[in-house]
């Protein structure tokens, strides 16, 4: 992990296995929802749901301050306490709870590599028992919403091509052909992509046990797309999740400077009154 | 506890790819499936073996997946 801009901000399940339930360390399951984290879980791990957890359920946004104050502070984290998240479907929904916890200004949060799968998959010991952490009164700076790019601002970019646009959804999303993943309800009324992305679905920074791939395997990958960085860089998906562990590489495996998360993404551009869009691959 | 048996496998269902994850834990199966392309989990299901939990988890993708509406291209 050496080769990453920023490898402090992984961890592989050897170091949670050994450092699970050091006196600082809080480990969160993030997932869609918590089926997967009711099954079994890395012993000590609390589990958070994107739905009702990660995101207002009133209107679509993120967590409001008070809300992500809260969520911390229920879960047992002070500013000093290093969050290791991980999750199902390849840390979709652990990178947005990352991405999340950027914009809150915590400190110390990583990632482990591979996530839930790669734990499962190497027999290592899980547990159905949920933790009761003593509780913290956290308290966050403010957002920092420079990591989050919302519509006018894609707008405003990409009618001046001041932008590097990354989709990172499946080249069929991409395409139009459909209008979401497949098996998934359809949450857009048009399909296609913004004019001018690239396609560069996020499983291509994977390798097939789910870890990341390699700084120069990364980096050839973007390269090879377009993605320079001499723009300012903005990645979306369907609804955010998926954009936000291409930020997560971006950002901090590469060390690209300006890099957002565009979270309204597809769902909101795809739904939008004369909105431009290409479709085709 | 650990996650015993774990599998993974591809096969093609109401036209779609999918990966059906599989193992056990404690005394419950668990069996998955993903769309491969995004990766996204479609269905879940356990069951006290692993053929239910396999048979669950397919009949759920299957009717999920059919439910897709491709858009075709223009040339």
């Amino acid at each position: 992990m050496a080769e990453y801009a920023h490898p402090e901000v992984l961890v592989s399940t050897d170091w949670v296995s050994q450092h699970a339930g050091d006196k600082n360390v809080r480990v969160v399951e993030v997932d869609v929802n918590t089926g997967s984290y009711e099954e079994g879980h890395v012993p000590g791990a609390l589990g958070w749901s994107w739905d009702t957890q990660l995101c207002d359920t009133v209107r679509r946004d993120i967590l409001s301050l008070d809300a992500f104050d809260e969520l911390m502070s229920s879960s047992g984290i002070s500013h000093r306490t290093t969050v290791i998240l991980y999750g199902d479907n390849n840390n979709w929904f652990a990178a947005w709870a990352f991405w999340q916890m950027k914009i809150y200004g915590h400190a110390d949060v990583r990632l482990m590599n591979g996530g839930r799968a790669k734990w499962l998959a190497e027999g290592r010991e899980v547990s159905v028992d949920e933790p009761s952490p003593v509780r913290t009164s956290y308290s966050s700076p403010g957002p920092d919403e420079s990591i989050r790019t919302l519509l006018p601002d894609v707008m405003d970019a990409v009618n001046a091509e001041a932008v590097e646009l990354v989709d990172v959804r499946s080249p069929a999303e991409f395409s139009g052909e459909i209008l979401s993943p497949a098996g998934l309800p359809e949450t857009c009324q048009r399909g296609g992509h913004i004019p001018g992305a690239s396609n560069i679905p996020w499983g291509k920074a994977c390798n097939d046990d789910g870890t990341f791939k390699t700084a120069s395997g990364l980096r050839k990958l973007y390269r090879d797309a377009g993605i320079t960085g001499r723009r300012p860089v903005i990645a979306y998906c369907r609804i955010g999740e998926r954009s936000s562990h291409s930020w997560f590489v971006l950002k901090y495996l590469l060390g690209l400077d300006n890099v957002t998360n565009y979270d309204g993404s597809w769902t909101e551009w795809g739904n939008l009154v004369g909105a431009p869009v290409e479709r085709g691959a | 506890m650990k996650a015993e048996h774990y599998a993974v496998r591809e096969l093609e269902l109401s036209g779609w790819p999918v990966r059906i994850t599989s193992y056990r834990i404690g005394e419950t199966w668990y069996a998955k499936a993903d769309n491969v392309s995004p990766g996204a989990n479609i269905a879940r299901a356990k069951a006290a073996s692993l053929e239910q939990a396999t048979q669950r988890v397919l009949e759920k993708a299957g009717e999920r997946l059919a439910a897709t509406r491709r858009f075709p291209l223009a040339d």
